[in-house]
């Protein structure tokens, strides 16, 4: 089973639920948690293990080849995304425009765009007890996540069957990246709250989660703060909030030193507990 | 020479707008024929990506050798713009095209 956890809203608490979530599920089954905030990921911060396997990611660009193109022109207006830009006599390809589509190398007439790889970012792959964490970074100067979030999901996909729980952390926000973070997901965690900022935000995610038809339920974090709200909103449009996680200032003390919150703070741990018995629920 | 301006609008008396790739219009003055025309570039909206890029390229096919902007363009713009051989001045976001054009004559547009 795959589990994306998401939010509109930056600074929700994706990371501290998905760090403590696939913690907290690996004492009682093979979990993978795989960070694809790829521009800054973090949740390494709380998993230890040990340093399992390294790869440097690559995206596809296409390169002029000047000997035999015509300047036919088709290339730029098969892109839909300016990286390609003919001016007079020369092409000028934009490599952080492109989104490795192949269009402009395919249709070219005369096969003078070929494909090349270029460096993009780094994944990494720990082990630890019973959990196995995989995170990507992009290369400073490097504009697009998604091929590197793709490429990181396609080796969680390769490295381990549908018998591990997979958690995906995903970015923030609502655009491309967080698409392709949770297009694979049975099931979306959307990590919200009490606020007017995080009401805001959530809307525009279930607006998301919805256009991609998947299964989802909000968390609350730091419940106890700003208003009822976000509770109305989820009742009035049947979506099911599963756990409340209390705003303590123990927890937000732990976090800051980057340890693990269930295993000291037991109001923690009974929200993650009806999260994972609403996780079993939904496997079945 | 052509001298293009990013601008609001497509008078003399229109202001700069202070974007480059997602200017409202392209305006081109050529100071050898005293001609000046006005190009709608309002369609980038629709674009989500390389709007820099694809504003330097209509430059260059519109044969503009100077231009006049705002703010100045992005790194990607920039490197089509040098490309093409285009002179860029900014600084010109709060001015009317008229006024923009006065600055640029009397030396007082920083070069980009």
């Amino acid at each position: 089973m795959r589990i994306a956890i998401a939010s509109g809203k930056g600074g929700t608490g994706k990371t501290t639920l998905s760090a403590n979530l696939a913690a907290f599920l690996s004492k009682t089954e093979t979990v993978v948690l795989t960070d694809l905030d790829v521009e800054e990921p973090n949740s390494g911060l709380f998993i230890k293990g040990k340093l399992e396997n390294e790869e440097t990611k690559y995206k596809m660009i296409p390169e002029w080849k000047e000997e035999t193109c015509t300047l036919c022109g088709e290339c730029q207006k098969n892109c839909n995304f300016h990286a390609i830009i003919q001016l007079g006599p020369q092409i000028l390809v934009f490599p952080e425009l492109c989104h490795s589509c192949y269009a402009c190398s395919e249709l070219c007439p005369t096969d003078s765009l070929p494909m090349v790889s270029q460096r993009m970012g780094k994944l990494k792959h720990y082990s630890g007890d019973n959990i196995d964490f995989i995170e990507s970074q992009l290369d400073i100067g490097q504009e697009q996540a998604v091929p590197l979030i793709g490429q990181t999901i396609q080796y969680v996909e390769n490295n381990f069957d549908d018998n591990t729980l997979k958690i995906y952390d995903s970015p923030p926000g609502t655009s491309c990246p967080v698409i392709e973070a949770t297009k694979d997901a049975d099931f979306i965690i959307l990590v919200t709250e009490p606020t007017p900022f995080g009401l805001h935000d959530l809307k525009l995610a279930v607006e998301t989660v919805k256009e991609l038809r998947k299964s989802f339920a909000v968390v609350i974090n730091r419940w106890g703060l700003g208003d009822e709200k976000v509770m109305d909103y989820c009742k009035e449009n049947d979506i099911p909030i599963i756990a409340k996680i209390p705003n303590l200032r123990q927890i937000a003390e732990i976090y800051s030193r980057g340890e693990l919150i269930f295993e000291q703070v037991p109001e923690f741990k009974d929200e993650l507990l009806k999260i994972s018995d609403y996780i079993k629920k939904e496997m079945d | 020479m052509k001298i293009a301006f990013t601008a609001k609008g497509t008078h003399w008396d229109s202001t700069i707008d202070p974007r480059f790739g997602r200017t409202e219009y392209i305006l081109v003055y050529d100071d050898e024929k005293d001609e000046f025309e006005s190009f709608d570039n309002r369609d980038i909206e629709n674009e989500a990506h390389g709007a820099g890029p694809k504003t330097s390229q209509k430059l260059f096919e519109l044969g503009a050798k100077v231009l006049i902007t705002g703010n100045g363009p992005g790194g990607n713009a920039a490197t089509v713009l040098e490309k093409a051989g285009i002179e860029i001045f900014i600084g010109a976001g709060n001015m009317t095209v008229k006024q923009a054009y006065e600055a640029y004559k009397n030396n007082q547009l920083t070069k980009f």
